[in-house]
């Protein structure tokens, strides 16, 4: 069977309904969330601050703390059970390592900035979601960054290239299914995170990073506009204030 | 610190005053109960109580009856203080705050009798339905244990039991089956500061709390359940004005649940 049409008649290279807020956790230094349309991201940034234990801590430059979690009632099977799991210890450090690159924590010796990524509803895409949430949470928090990161996961099913995977997309019962989260830096087009699980060749791959990146393009302006929704004032072409 | 922010906050409540500007029995605002915040849950409810956000989830579970009621479901409650929601809690496994939350909230809930525990019974012996209610805080402002327990109950007026066939539960399928509920439990936390009473206190006051009483009532002023907490003894009096200050206060909250 071939995949002709995307099981929510979505165009192969569009994202779900995306929406994106900055600020909405009062008591977070930076904060935002994003949808991906029903999965729900929230992130929270505290720091620079402290931190303990001291062991811990690099007298060189300050460090980037992600933990990823599920609430235990965001998954549309059982149950998620509190306290993290292999899959969510995963998702946090390559989240990381995705926002790393564009953050400068010279400044901050000894310090951490923590990322708290928490999921109330998910189908499909949640690390991306966590990810776009997070960069802009980051920027909220007034860190200093050279970009910001934009994610979405790519993929194929059957014999079609697709992005932003839903649920019952991943689990096509019909044809190979490949899921690949990328994030991407959209100035300089560079990587952060790239996953895959799946069938895919070398050719494919190729063509559906540019598709991916082309969706990060279109995410990045989403997120632009949440964060200057906040900050009307400091907007580009509006300095006079 | 504390001791300069606690004589501030006594001198304020000496002419009926917050640092907000609220009277000292007086909820903040805005009061809202979004029902249904998320899809995958069986039920939901978003508490905002001021600058205090709290979401609640329910999924129903199937488990095994308790080996003394062979026939009656029941609930679980869990509360999860997230690090996202305030600067000071920390990842891991349940504190001892959020332990006391969620078993406060336990009992509001179970002890009012407002879930039929024998209508949660599929089998004897067998089968029951378990319902997980899940507290999680998106924004710790002050009095988690009113928004997390109104929360609680608006949670269970959203939710439909998931279809159940062949002893499995169909998580694809929703029916359009409510939770039998009966009575409306509220809670409400009274707070003693110097000779003072307050409700609904800020994370500020929160800080400078002698000792606190939260009072779960239904509908009809009954009580279902209590706790003191706080460093400080209460009176008899006390204790009296507080249930008082506790169940006229419940009526008001009661007015931000939707009917039925």
């Amino acid at each position: 069977m071939v995949y002709k049409k995307r099981l929510d008649n979505r165009g192969f290279d569009e994202a779900r309904k995306i929406e994106a807020k900055v600020g909405v956790i009062k008591k977070a230094d930076g904060s935002a969330y994003f949808k991906f349309g029903n999965t729900w991201a929230y992130a929270a940034v505290y720091g620079p601050r402290n931190l303990f234990p001291r062991f811990l801590q690099d007298p060189s430059k300050g460090i980037l703390r992600c933990n990823y979690n599920m609430m235990p009632f965001s998954s549309s099977e059982d149950r998620v059970r509190p306290g993290g799991s292999r899959r969510s210890k995963e998702i946090s450090r390559v989240t990381a390592h995705a926002l790393l690159p564009v953050l400068n924590l010279d400044e901050y010796p000894n310090s951490v900035v923590d990322v708290f990524i928490e999921l109330p509803e998910t189908e499909a895409g949640s690390r991306t979601a966590g990810i776009n949430a997070a960069s802009m949470a980051l920027a909220d928090a007034g860190l200093l960054m050279k970009d910001l990161v934009s994610s979405v996961s790519v993929g194929r099913v059957d014999d079609k290239l697709v992005v932003d995977l839903d649920y019952a997309e991943e689990s096509y019962p019909d044809g190979p299914v490949a899921d690949i989260p990328l994030a991407v830096m959209p100035n300089s087009g560079k990587i952060t995170l790239l996953q895959m699980d799946g069938l895919v060749s070398k050719e494919q791959l190729k063509e559906v990073i540019k598709m991916g990146k082309k969706a990060c393009n279109q995410i990045y302006e989403i997120q632009k506009k949440a964060l200057k929704d906040k900050y009307p004032k400091h907007s580009a072409g509006d300095n006079n204030e | 610190m504390n001791e300069d922010l606690r004589e501030h906050i006594i001198t304020l409540l000496n002419s009926d005053k917050r640092l907000d500007g609220r009277k000292p029995l007086e909820y903040r605002k805005p009061l809202n109960i979004e029902y249904g915040f998320t899809k995958t849950a069986d039920g939901s409810a978003k508490v905002i109580l001021g600058e205090t956000e709290v979401l609640v989830g329910i999924k129903m579970e199937i488990g095994e009856p308790y080996p003394d009621r062979q026939d009656e479901g029941t609930i679980i409650v869990g509360a999860e203080l997230i690090p996202l929601s305030n600067p000071n809690f920390e990842s891991g496994p349940p504190g001892i705050q959020a332990v006391e939350l969620a078993r406060v909230v336990d009992r509001g809930i179970r002890e009012s009798s407002t879930l039929d525990f024998k209508k949660l019974c599929i089998k004897k012996g067998e089968d029951i339905w378990r319902v997980a209610i899940d507290i999680v805080t998106l924004n710790d402002a002050g009095n988690l244990f009113d928004a997390s327990a109104l929360g609680a109950y608006a949670a269970l007026q959203n939710t439909v039991f998931p279809k159940f066939e062949d002893g499995k539960i169909i998580r694809k399928e929703k029916t359009t089956k409510k939770l039998p509920l009966k009575n409306v439990p509220v809670s409400v936390t009274v707070c003693k500061i110097g000779s003072k009473f307050i409700v609904d206190p800020t994370s500020e006051e929160e800080k400078v709390i002698d000792a606190r009483l939260t009072v779960a009532s239904i509908e009809d002023g009954t009580l279902c359940a209590l706790q003191k907490g706080g460093e400080y003894a209460l009176t008899e009096e006390e204790i009296a004005q507080m249930l008082e200050i506790g169940i006229e206060k419940g009526n008001e909250l009661r007015g931000a649940l939707k009917n039925g």
